[in-house]
């Protein structure tokens, strides 16, 4: 056993709405720049739809994740190490940024600087690739929002499979769910498989996938690699980039921007112990619905004093596993199974869960289309999106997605029977397999969330780690700016550079 | 030519060209790693890219292999080997012939594609432009040459360019005269070829360095970084459950028995 810990992160389906304020912050703090407007470390995506970038998860397409082989072992989907260089002078499975979108921004200054005219000064969309006026803006980073668009091309989402798509387009917007996107962490991830140079690495410490911008040349096999499509090619730096989980912030115990200002409270971040040495036998179990089994597998109980001297023994610091103790995204992953991976059949052993939404079931219960008992609502005669989340969290397995769905409503009869009606009913919590105190806790830690029961994150303790005598100086967190005893100014101070495309200062 | 200027351009030039290629490429990698990158524009503009890029580096690396093993082996290696003058020129004529060929295609697709493509050509920086421009100029040349080559299938001018060679390598004065006479094309390619080293530090062409060949060498696939030095790894022996009062007095008293040389 070979403990290590991760900051894992569970986003709570049920209550998102869709506001995207963490997408904007996100973009706000780390990818307001040249090169990157097309990029959205963080985004929402309206389901069912195709979303970010165009038919992301279709992987006969994009060969992201990994392939189970006859021999039992995996290997990127995209080849083993020697087919993954052959394709290094021009790879075929690369995404082009029209597959995202063409980043553009609008002439706000002309609607000042317009001279008198005899019609309205228009603000025109602009290129931020060319510089060029578009004339049309084909697609964007959330064109599909609200079930926008036509069903026929909505419906080449891959989470269909195994739906009668006919029939939901009959009942179209029935159901409809948010799904916000960020780098997985993975702990088998395939972008780092997939880098030739050796620069994408899993931090030991928390989990953390990062790029190592000075390592990187260029060779863009993470961005095919990657089967969330969470890897952004720099077109400017020549360099890919990718979430960092806010890693500034989360050293300092601070939760990420995206979750920091998410509005509806849907985040959660937490330790996660895990066993390292496992990690290979789980990705490859032969059936991809027992994935999600196999992913639980690998996590610890952090409460087992024998877990906390394996981990001790790693070098997991002691505030580490006290806060693991305290963890909500352990207790909602592990101990009451509501919170799922994204896509487990991709076999990266994803790190950011999610809970499933509720609105497709009580949509069709208000609508008296389906049977209740003791006025919880009967999840299992809802096919088609007990079906389609399946296909999105389990690989298709059905049971744990009902399973769950069934907690949560318990959840919400027992609650309102606590506090409407004003008494306790234990057959609610019995009937669902929990007790009394832990449906309360889930109520406690899902429908209030408090904010520090939502992040329990240790802070990381560079001290022990880093020489800061060797550290004194530096600039810390930056591209060297301003460093190396270079400056921005040129020899009779006036700016090194002028900018060479005049369209493209303006922030996205 | 001018035996001055024969002597600049065969005689130093290659160790001007040499020298700035070499320790020009080790102060960039020191001083800003983050500039080395291939810079690659398929993302932006896949046509053109997929056929152009795979045609011209397959070719390009063969000229590029070729042009080392032919002209830095020793003379006397080649003759050891018994392999004839004649038959080596005619074995370098097809070979690089058709390298030359595919590259030449390649090339003139991915230029085509810089300068016609707004994309491409907006997000371009003159070296991006100036290189392409150069290897085709060269590609050229390298093709022109052939023409004279046919003239004299013995392989005695093929001996010189390598004697020249071979008499840069190990430092011989003598070896500019050796083709101070050889036709125009070949000069002007050697020329070229020297000024393309000349320049490689300065633009992307630094990514030659940086062929990933040790992905092959890798073990496994993942890769962890862990910023704790491996031997401190087991830092608290005995402890109760996690949340309590460590029984050795906790990590800042084992910080300061490490300062003061003690080892738990």
């Amino acid at each position: 056993m070979r403990v290590r810990a991760q900051i894992a992160m569970v986003l709570n389906l049920d209550k998102c709405i869709g506001c995207h304020t963490c997408s904007i912050t996100c973009k706000n703090v780390w990818t307001n720049r040249e090169g990157v407007e097309y990029v959205w470390f963080n985004n929402v995506e309206t389901k069912p739809g195709i979303g970010y970038p165009k038919d992301w998860e279709n992987q006969e397409r994009w060969k992201g994740g990994w392939i189970r082989k006859k021999n039992g072992k995996i290997q990127p989907r995209q080849g083993a190490k020697w087919r993954i260089l052959s394709k290094i002078f021009a790879n075929p499975h690369l995404p082009e940024i029209d597959d995202f979108y063409e980043p553009y921004t609008f002439e706000y200054e002309w609607l000042q600087a317009a001279p008198e005219l005899q019609a309205q000064p228009t603000a025109r969309p602009r290129s931020l690739l060319t510089g060029e006026a578009l004339d049309k803006i084909e697609w964007s980073g959330n064109w599909e929002d609200m079930l926008g668009g036509e069903f026929a091309k909505r419906s080449h989402d891959c989470n269909f499979e195994g739906v009668e798509k006919e029939i939901y387009g009959q009942f179209e917007k029935t159901f409809m769910m948010y799904l916000p996107r960020l780098c997985e962490h993975c702990l088998n991830p395939s972008c780092l498989a997939s880098c030739p140079s050796g620069a994408i690495y899993k931090r030991a410490e928390d989990g953390i996938v990062l790029i190592d911008q000075e390592k990187c040349r260029g060779w863009r096999m993470c961005v095919s690699g990657c089967p969330y499509k969470k890897i952004y090619y720099n077109w400017s730096t020549g360099k890919s980039e990718k979430c960092i989980f806010c890693y500034p912030r989360i050293e300092t115990g601070q939760p990420t921007v995206c979750s920091e200002t998410c509005v509806g409270r849907i985040r959660y971040l937490g330790v996660l112990l895990y066993d390292a040495d496992r990690i290979e036998a789980a990705a490859s179990v032969e059936d991809p619905k027992d994935l999600y089994g196999a992913q639980l597998g690998l996590f610890l109980d952090p409460d087992d004093v024998a877990v906390q001297e394996a981990a001790r023994r790693e070098g997991v610091p002691e505030q580490w596993l006290e806060a693991a103790t305290r963890s909500p995204v352990y207790k909602m992953a592990v101990e009451w199974k509501v919170a799922f991976p994204l896509h487990p059949e991709f076999r990266t052993l994803p790190m950011v869960w999610y809970v499933p939404p509720l609105s497709p079931i009580q949509s069709a219960a208000e609508a008296g289309k389906m049977s209740a008992k003791d006025g919880m609502p009967d999840v299992r005669s809802l096919r088609i999106p007990l079906r389609y989340l399946a296909n999105l969290l389990t690989a298709g397995a059905e049971e744990p997605i009902a399973a769950a769905l069934e907690r949560m409503l318990a959840m919400r009869s027992y609650m309102r029977a606590k506090s409407i009606e004003g008494r306790i009913d234990e057959s609610i919590p019995e009937r669902v397999g929990l007790t009394r105190e832990k449906i309360e806790e889930m109520y406690k830690i899902m429908a209030l969330a408090a904010y520090e029961d939502r992040y329990v994150i240790p802070t990381t303790h560079r001290e022990l780690e880093e020489d800061a005598y060797a550290l004194r100086g530096s600039s810390g967190f930056g591209f060297r700016e301003g460093t190396n005893g270079s400056t921005t100014l040129n020899l009779f101070g006036g700016a090194k550079r002028t900018p060479k495309k005049r369209y493209m200062d303006a922030p996205t | 030519m001018n035996g001055f200027i024969n002597q600049l351009a065969f005689g130093w030039y290659p160790y001007l060209a040499v020298t700035v290629l070499v320790v020009g490429s080790i102060l960039r990698f020191d001083a800003n790693q983050f500039s080395w990158r291939s810079q690659s524009s398929q993302f932006l503009r896949r046509k053109q890219m997929v056929l152009g890029s795979n045609l011209f580096h397959m070719g390009i690396l063969i000229l590029l292999f070729g042009h080392f093993v032919g002209l830095l082996t020793p003379v006397t290696v080649i003759d050891r080997l018994g392999i004839g003058h004649a038959f080596k020129q005619t074995a370098a004529l097809v070979v690089g012939g058709l390298a030359g060929v595919t590259a030449y295609i390649g090339c003139t697709l991915l230029l085509h594609r810089r300068l016609v493509d707004p994309r491409i050509r907006r997000s371009s920086s003159w070296g991006d432009i100036l290189v392409l421009v150069l290897i085709w100029v060269q590609l050229t040349l390298g093709i022109l040459t052939t023409f004279w080559t046919m003239q004299h299938m013995d392989g005695r001018e093929m001996l010189r360019f390598m004697n020249w060679a071979n008499g840069i390598l190990t430092l011989n004065p003598g070896a500019p005269e050796e083709i101070a006479d050889v036709a125009l094309v070949y000069k002007l390619h050697i020329i070229l070829g020297l000024t393309l080293f000349l320049i490689t530090p300065f633009t992307r062409l630094v990514h030659i360095w940086s062929a990933p060949i040790w992905f092959l060498l890798r073990p496994g696939y993942q890769i962890v970084r862990s910023r704790m030095p491996l031997r401190k790894r087991f830092l608290s022996p005995t402890h109760g459950p996690a949340g309590g009062a460590p029984s050795y007095g906790g990590d800042t008293v084992m910080r300061q028995h490490t300062q003061e040389g003690q080892t738990t």
